[in-house]
């Protein structure tokens, strides 16, 4: 799977810029053969439905799309994006109901408002704002699912990967620490 | 029976935290009774050699505080975790990084050339930076290697309790003190301090309303502010909501806002991430223009939200630079 050959490849010492196992954004050896990977949150009610209405009509869509759903897009912790892009995601998407629409009245306002302000504050950490989108699908918009979930990938594709801490050091840190 | 030994030591800190030990006042004469101090740089004339010489577990308990940035400073914190039977991480930098965390925004380079090159007050024509060996008339001069990150203490070596706080009070180091000496303590990892967050016990807490809800933040230059109420309710950033309490309030009868020196509360991982989401979710608005706006009113949502724990959070910095 690409996804998989994309991990292997930045584990590699050739790609390596320093001791501390940090990479450097767009490395031309990795780039060429480069498949993101985008972390979806989708709400239950609405968007997660619309990608299930995009699957019933055998509509296809980038694989490089891993959906995790959530009750409310009000409910995504932004810890949980933090957390996606220090496990090695390159772009995060949240998927929530149209304003108005919310199952919960105003969760998805909670998420608009959080995605306002992390947006701003991840730019300081040197993650782009593109790589993080909040959009709005509702259970019928099977073929906008399609559409904004190809579009994050590519638009991710061409900003290329995002590196932060190598994996295994990630994974002491966790264990130390203890999980969210 | 020979008395408990403790030790105190310091990282990369501003001294406050060994300032925090000596506002035990009087009742630092009480804990000087009932231990030995066998090794506090700041205060006593001991060398590292007679640490070294002690049997491994000898010490009963090492207070350790300030963040991880020099060679030297993991190099000591390593040899009193092998002397001690107990490592507390004192104070806000050993246990989250704290203000000095903050660099990790920035490259080792560039702090670098800020420090010696670039401040105005600096006069190196030259352009020379520290090396870790310098020849001096025919002598080799040694300085400690300078990390490229600031890390906290448990990412250095194993920490068994924390004291938050910038710095603790002296209520809870004595408390903590008394937990060794009585063998009373926590399960091991604790925080030596509140489990809830501040606003629960908060002098102002029956002044914030069941939903608060603002237009803009305000800066405190901005406003005249009301000395009773609840900061968040009159557009001033408060961290109450996001913050261990057991500070006794300090800055909250200061009449000043809390920044969340305590740090995150048990169950929360980035204490940044989840003040950002507590502030985003009062922010009086549905318009994605406005809430822009209002964002832009925040000129550094990172520095704010994180100014105690950057080194511990999620990502620890900017990416290039951790």
């Amino acid at each position: 799977m690409t996804k998989q050959s994309h991990h292997s490849e930045i584990a590699s010492p050739s790609v390596r810029n320093d001791k501390e196992g940090c990479f450097r954004k767009g490395n031309k050896a990795i780039m060429s053969s480069f498949e993101p990977k985008i972390i979806g949150f989708l709400c239950n009610w609405c968007s997660y439905e619309g990608a299930d209405s995009c699957g019933r009509a055998r509509k296809e869509y980038p694989s490089n799309f891993v959906v995790i759903r959530v009750m409310c897009s009000g409910r995504i912790d932004p810890q949980f994006i933090l957390e996606a892009f220090k496990d090695g995601a390159d772009g995060v998407m949240i998927l929530g109901c149209h304003p108005g629409d919310c199952h919960y009245k105003e969760g998805n306002f909670n998420a608009l408002r959080r995605y306002t302000l992390l947006k701003k504050m991840l730019k300081q950490f040197g993650i782009e704002e593109d790589r993080v989108k909040l959009d709005w699908v509702s259970a019928s918009e099977g073929d906008k699912f399609v559409r904004v979930v190809s579009e994050m990938v590519e638009k991710v594709r061409v900003m290329g990967p995002l590196m932060l801490i190598q994996k295994k050091q990630l994974k002491n840190h966790r264990e130390h620490r203890g999980n969210l | 029976m020979s008395k408990p030994k403790i030790a105190l030591y310091w990282c990369a800190s501003c001294g406050g935290c060994e300032e925090s030990v000596v506002d035990l006042a009087e009742d630092i004469l009480q804990v000087a009774e009932a231990v030995d101090i066998v090794f506090w740089p700041v205060a006593l004339d001991f060398k590292y050699e007679d640490i070294e010489k002690m049997a491994d577990g000898e010490i009963t308990a090492t207070l350790i505080n300030g963040a991880i940035r020099l060679d030297n400073q993991e190099h000591a914190a390593k040899l009193l975790r092998k002397k001690s039977r107990l490592i507390i991480a004192h104070g806000s930098c050993a246990h989250l990084g704290g203000v000095v965390g903050l660099a990790n925004f920035y490259e080792r380079r560039d702090i670098l050339n800020r420090a010696y090159k670039e401040v105005p007050t600096v006069k190196n024509p030259q352009g020379i930076l520290p090396e870790i060996k310098t020849k001096e008339s025919g002598r080799e001069l040694n300085l400690s290697g300078f990390h490229k990150t600031v890390k906290t203490l448990d990412q250095v070596i194993e920490v068994d309790y924390y004291l938050p706080g910038c710095p603790p009070t002296p209520e809870l180091i004595k408390n903590a003190i008394l937990a060794i000496l009585n063998d009373e303590l926590p399960p091991k990892g604790s925080v030596l301090a509140e489990k809830k967050a501040l606003c629960n016990t908060c002098s102002r807490r029956e002044s914030k309303p069941d939903k608060v809800r603002i237009k803009e933040f305000k800066r405190l230059y901005e406003i005249q502010w009301d000395a009773t109420r609840c900061f968040l309710d009159q557009g001033i950033i408060c961290f109450g909501p996001a913050t261990r309490g057991g500070c006794e309030e300090r800055c909250i009868k200061a009449n000043m806002p809390c920044r969340g020196c305590f740090g995150p509360t048990d169950n929360v991982r980035d204490q940044g991430a989840k003040f950002l989401s507590a502030l985003a979710s009062i922010i009086d608005s549905k318009d994605e223009k406005e809430l822009e706006k209002i964002a832009d009113s925040i000129p550094d949502p990172a520095g704010l939200f994180y100014r105690y724990s950057l080194a511990s959070s999620i990502l620890r910095g900017k990416i290039g630079t951790v």
